[in-house]
């Protein structure tokens, strides 16, 4: 592709439809996940014609996930009743077929910043000036929510490790 | 993390979901060039249609990728897989391939084409199923006798092939001149229509 071309909006959700889709499971569980991507990428492509054409197009979509996310969860909040941030059904929180509730639990638990902050960084793996972008802040700010949610997803899930994520 | 949030999504939940983006682009105006492909007697054809119309068809050895990556430049980057808008031209086209169909009645968008090409273009269709001019005929049809040679640009350069019939013209001694599908496409409409 030659420069300062910018690819048919297609190419964009084939490339990264799916890191799009983990990182809103992450943040939001698989129900809600599946709105938050349709918002997205319907978002996205209305302004998908002003995006500078070097643009990292990744974390453009992370950051209007995000958004998106973030009025999901204000949503939640304000809902009444026992029922808030985090349900209790494994099968809320974790991948169809997965069958790892545990660590869907754990990583449900998270603060949000920790728990977005992971997702941005291991699930998307955008630099962390990148995500202190999106969650506004420092980038060191932005490194310790992802070094303290590994830890705290450490205490509560000993099996996560940090094998072959990005340096 | 080496964990299962990490691991691939589910290919149906995707397409479930690139479907679902489909149908809601276009019912907010988003959705500028809506594309499928469909398997033909002469090769996988990409079909490309805005809002106005079918905009471009293609062969397969004009590579797809090339032929939308070429779209998005020209008239909209805002370009989807979605195939509803097609299925009118899909139908049409299958009938035109089982010699079921002789005429089109689709709309056309002619947007990718000016001037004297698209002049051109818009009088092909007046070339019956079946029949065949030379490129000199087709000139004295749009009233400008003398520009056989931009004639065959304007047929060389048509984004519609098929629907609009730039394959019923031939050269002067009778043999088939180019083609943009390539001269076996060509002759394999001319024998498709005359069988019929």
């Amino acid at each position: 592709m030659g420069i300062g071309m910018k690819q048919p909006f297609e190419k964009v959700v084939e490339q990264h439809g799916g890191t799009v889709l983990r990182v809103c499971r992450v943040i939001l569980g698989v129900h809600d996940a599946e709105d938050a991507w349709s918002e997205t990428f319907l978002a996205a492509m209305r302004a998908y014609p002003d995006l500078p054409d070097d643009a990292n197009a990744e974390a453009w979509l992370v950051t209007i996930a995000h958004r998106k996310a973030i009025d999901v969860l204000r949503a939640r909040k304000r809902q009444p009743g026992p029922v808030v941030e985090i349900p209790e059904a494994p099968s809320a929180l974790g991948v169809p077929g997965a069958g790892d509730g545990d660590l869907w639990r754990a990583v449900g638990a998270l603060p949000d910043k920790q728990r977005q902050a992971v997702a941005y960084r291991y699930v998307a793996g955008l630099a962390y000036a990148e995500i202190a972008e999106i969650l506004g802040g420092t980038t060191d700010a932005a490194r310790r929510a992802a070094a303290d949610g590994v830890k705290n997803l450490r205490k509560s899930y000993p099996g996560a490790t940090t094998e072959g994520a990005p340096s | 993390m080496n964990m299962n949030f990490a691991s691939p999504a589910d290919p149906d939940t995707l397409s479930r979901l690139r479907h679902r983006l489909g149908l809601a682009a276009e019912a907010e105006g988003l959705l500028d060039i809506a594309y499928t492909t469909i398997d033909s007697p002469v090769g996988t054809l990409l079909l490309a249609a805005t809002p106005k119309g079918l905009v471009r068809v293609a062969y397969d050895i004009e590579d797809h990728d090339r032929v939308l990556e070429a779209l998005s430049q020209r008239l909209s980057p805002r370009v989807l897989r979605a195939p509803k808008r097609l299925d009118a031209a899909a139908r049409e086209l299958g009938e035109y391939f089982s010699g079921q169909r002789r005429v089109f009645g689709l709309s056309l968008d002619l947007s990718l084409s000016t001037g004297f090409r698209q002049l051109v273009q818009r009088h092909l269709p007046e070339i019956g199923y079946g029949q065949t001019r030379t490129y000199r005929q087709v000139a004295e049809l749009v009233g400008n006798p003398k520009a056989v040679r931009a004639v065959g640009t304007a047929c060389a350069t048509n984004p519609l092939p098929v629907v609009v019939p730039c394959h019923r013209v031939l050269r002067a001694d009778g043999t088939p001149g180019g083609y943009v599908g390539g001269p076996g496409a060509k002759k394999a409409l001319l024998s498709l229509e005359a069988a019929a």
